[in-house]
């Protein structure tokens, strides 16, 4: 394809994009835990203290390099300490830090506690597939592998793309909305990573360790995530597909799996 | 303070001469050459990965590469950028212009100098050679975690025995420019009198010593695991893959500073000189340069918040990351207190230099952004990632070493540099630079993972523009040869102080420098 080609080409996947999701393209998704919820806010206000302190820095720089110019007759002062202004630009600073800090650490000793969950899903990372193990709460005992489910012509550009293209997998966790769900990840090849962004979870499956963490879906929905270590050479093509349902449609998933498993038993 | 007699002006180079005198020259001048040229070479070889990645992300789907083949290209412009285009970069400055700037006649040990530039293009074989061996070169990110890196051909075997190469090569420089700045200084040149830019390399080459042989253990317990049966980062042998990442990144994190503190020296002799004032707060750029180094050594767990480590641990890494903003923020108040009232011009070195510390500073916010460990959770491993490092490395490093280049180029050619085609050097790149790589901030705020061939649909209009920008930039330093010809074939005389209000020694010299110079050391007043 010629370059207008592949401008035009980038162009209508702009607009498909555009009206197939809602969620920001220039922001953090839409959380839908209390934990995305205060790394939301937790990086705006970091974002709004950066730029004030942007704007502050580079609009006396700028007016420098605008009014002290030679070519406008500037003629060069000859100052070059001043232990007040030094000290005083070392310790403001660090008291912007300690407001920066501040509500940082409240959300890391709110984000380790993985205490009392009512359900504790196993993720185990493979190259290149996730496989699930319920081992706590209803639904204990199901287990099933989940596989990139986007067809291979679509990747190779034989047929046209779907809307959650790369994004989408044959068999997705489900857990119930509301519910504290505990996530251990473990490996078993090499690194790799657990992540969905809308729930603000990201923990690295580790081959031989035991890591966890976890979330509490208000929202119900479909929430998508991807491998986030590089873990070989299908890292791209092993996506996290999580469905978030309520109470009654998650025991009549749990109510399925398990009839399907003792179907599979008795034959 | 002149100190070049007459009769050195016109001194003849002695010896062999053609093929035989760059490889047998033990004159600094040579080896900082030959330092540049071939960091030029490896960053044009990264710059070509690196667009190669770019082509495959145009569009997503898979067009250009394989995925196996685009995780050697992520793996090996990494590799190439880091150690063979900015660190050898930096080196060849200060071979240059340490002994220039601090009054010595050459550097300490000047054969020891010669063996240290002459590893690097072996290793730049052994590594760009990986490629063409069964397998390919290694794929396993620059970072080489294990056990990725385990799995990985013998482009793997290749590549550690490049970094143990060019990890000497790095010792043994640093050791040289240690000893030439303690021992070598002209008379009345106490520490604290030094030019700026020989105070952030004497800092970063004890950084040098410091983490090099970190990293060679870290790779050598690789080759270990991979070859003779040890189980360093195997789990099931009772080893820890994530001890390799806390070998890597307490190697890793200091790095980072060996790739900036030489370019904040470069910033600072080039300001003062063009807004024609002294550096604003000297002395608080050395303790500030040092304070840098020393929290360096602190803070290398903040690249593993998602490896799940304890919340003292996250709370700990986050703090001591956070303080890092404290030094560097005051560089460049301090940089901006020189330009303030100062009376400018803006030849090329200083548009780098203003240049740098704008986009340089956008850099080091997304960084502290970074810094804080919740936030960092969604960050980690996605665009925002590549984005801020590309910051502080193109737009910092980088950025800083064309500024020095086009400021020194005068005294190593005796011709100064076009101004035309330089600004237009600077402005193609600056553009270019920020097409390529601010729309990345979204792309990772947005959730898209660094090192993938193909990406969900929401993420193509950046990515195109991401490609766009990245020719743009690529095609931007072809112009940087031009100017370096042009200087080298001829222009406009130089005089021995070639910039109107440069200070230092080394504008004491005539333009171009002589192959030998302060034979008699000057005396510094």
């Amino acid at each position: 394809m010629n370059l207008s080609g592949r401008l035009a080409g980038s162009g209508l996947s702009l607009i498909v994009s555009g009206s197939a999701l809602a969620q920001s393209r220039y922001n953090f998704q839409e959380p839908v835990t209390s934990v995305a919820e205060q790394l939301y806010d937790l990086h705006t206000l970091m974002l709004i203290i950066c730029a004030v302190i942007f704007v502050a820095v580079f609009g006396v720089m700028f007016w420098s390099v605008f009014k002290h110019r030679k070519s406008r007759g500037a003629v060069a002062a000859n100052f070059h300490e001043s232990t007040t202004v030094e000290i005083l630009w070392t310790i403001i600073p660090v008291f912007i830090l300690v407001g920066m800090a501040w509500p940082a650490t409240r959300t890391i000793l709110y984000m380790k506690d993985t205490s009392s969950p009512d359900i504790t899903i196993k993720a185990t990372g493979y190259q290149w597939k996730w496989g699930y193990d319920y081992l706590q709460g209803e639904g204990e005992g199901i287990r099933f592998v989940s596989n990139l489910s986007t067809p291979r012509e679509q990747i190779e550009g034989s047929e046209a793309k779907g809307e959650h293209y790369l994004l989408e997998v044959d068999n997705p966790v489900v857990v119930p909305v509301g519910k504290k769900v505990r996530i251990l990840t473990t490996a078993s090849d090499v690194i790799h990573s657990w992540w969905v962004p809308a729930f603000g979870v990201k923990q690295d499956a580790i081959p031989g360790f035991i890591r966890d963490t976890w979330f509490r879906a208000d929202r119900e929905g479909i929430y998508r995530g991807n491998c986030v270590e590089l873990c070989g050479k299908d890292h791209g093509y092993m996506p996290i597909e999580v469905h978030v349902v309520s109470a009654e449609a998650y025991s009549q998933w749990v109510a399925k799996q398990v009839a399907s498993k003792a179907a599979l038993a008795a034959n | 303070m002149a100190a070049v007699t007459p009769d050195h002006l016109h001194d003849h180079h002695h010896g062999p001469s053609g093929l035989m005198r760059w490889i047998t020259t033990t004159n600094h001048k040579d080896i900082g050459t030959m330092y540049l040229l071939f960091s030029f070479i490896m960053f044009l070889s990264g710059g070509v990965m690196a667009l190669t990645i770019r082509a495959e992300l145009f569009q997503p789907g898979l067009q250009v590469v394989e995925p196996e083949f685009f995780n050697q290209l992520t793996t090996m412009h990494g590799l190439v950028m880091v150690f063979g285009a900015i660190m050898p970069a930096f080196v060849g400055f200060a071979n240059w212009m340490l002994p220039l700037m601090i009054g010595a006649s050459d550097m300490a040990f000047a054969r020891m100098n010669n063996w240290s530039f002459w590893l690097l293009p072996v290793a730049a074989v052994m590594l760009i050679g990986s490629f063409f061996v069964p397998g390919g070169a290694t794929a396993a990110g620059w970072t080489l975690y294990p056990p990725l890196s385990v799995q990985m051909g013998m482009g793997m075997d290749l590549a550690i025995f490049a970094v143990h190469i060019m990890g000497i090569s790095s010792i043994m420089g640093a050791i040289n420019i240690v000893v030439t700045i303690l021992n070598m200084r002209a008379p009345g040149m106490t520490l604290m009198k030094m030019p700026l830019f020989c105070w952030t390399w004497l800092i970063t080459a004890y950084l040098l010593i410091a983490v090099m042989p970190v990293l060679a253990g870290a790779v050598t317990m690789i080759l270990t695991d991979r070859h003779f049966g040890t189980s360093f980062f195997n789990a099931a042998g009772g080893g820890d893959p994530v001890l390799f990442q806390h070998i890597f990144w307490f190697f890793g994190h200091p790095e980072v500073y060996i790739m900036i503190l030489p370019a904040f020296g470069i910033v600072s002799q080039i300001i003062p000189t063009f807004a024609r004032k002294p550096l604003f707060g000297y002395a608080s750029m050395v303790y500030a340069t040092a304070s840098i180094a020393v929290l360096s050594f602190v803070v290398w767990a903040h690249h593993m918040f998602a490896t799940g480590m304890p919340a003292q641990g996250q709370l700990f890494f986050m703090y001591a990351t956070m303080l890092i903003a404290v030094p560097t923020g005051v560089k460049v108040f301090n940089w901006i207190a020189t330009m303030w009232r100062g009376s400018m011009t803006f030849e090329t070195p200083m548009l780098w230099s203003v240049g740098f510390i704008f986009v340089f500073t956008l850099g080091g916010f997304t960084g502290l952004i970074c810094a804080i460990a919740p936030v960092d959770i969604q960050l980690h491993d996605t665009y925002y990632v590549v984005a801020h490092f590309h910051y502080v490395l193109v737009a910092g490093s980088l950025f800083a070493l064309f500024a020095g280049a086009y400021y020194w180029l005068p005294k190593w050619t005796g011709h100064m540099p076009n101004e035309t085609i330089g600004k237009l050097h600077f402005w193609c790149s600056m553009v270019f630079f920020n097409i390529t790589f601010f729309p990345m901030h979204f792309l990772g705020l947005a959730g898209m993972p660094r090192r993938i061939p193909d990406y969900a649909l929401q993420f193509a209009d950046f990515n195109a523009l991401a490609t766009v920008g990245a020719f743009g930039f690529g095609l931007s330093q072809l112009i940087f040869i031009v100017v370096v010809v042009k200087c080298v074939r001829g222009g406009e005389k130089a005089a021995a102080r070639s910039w109107e209000d440069a200070d230092g020694l080394e504008w004491t010299v005539p333009s171009p420098a002589p192959h030998h110079t302060f034979e008699v050391a000057p005396v510094f007043k």
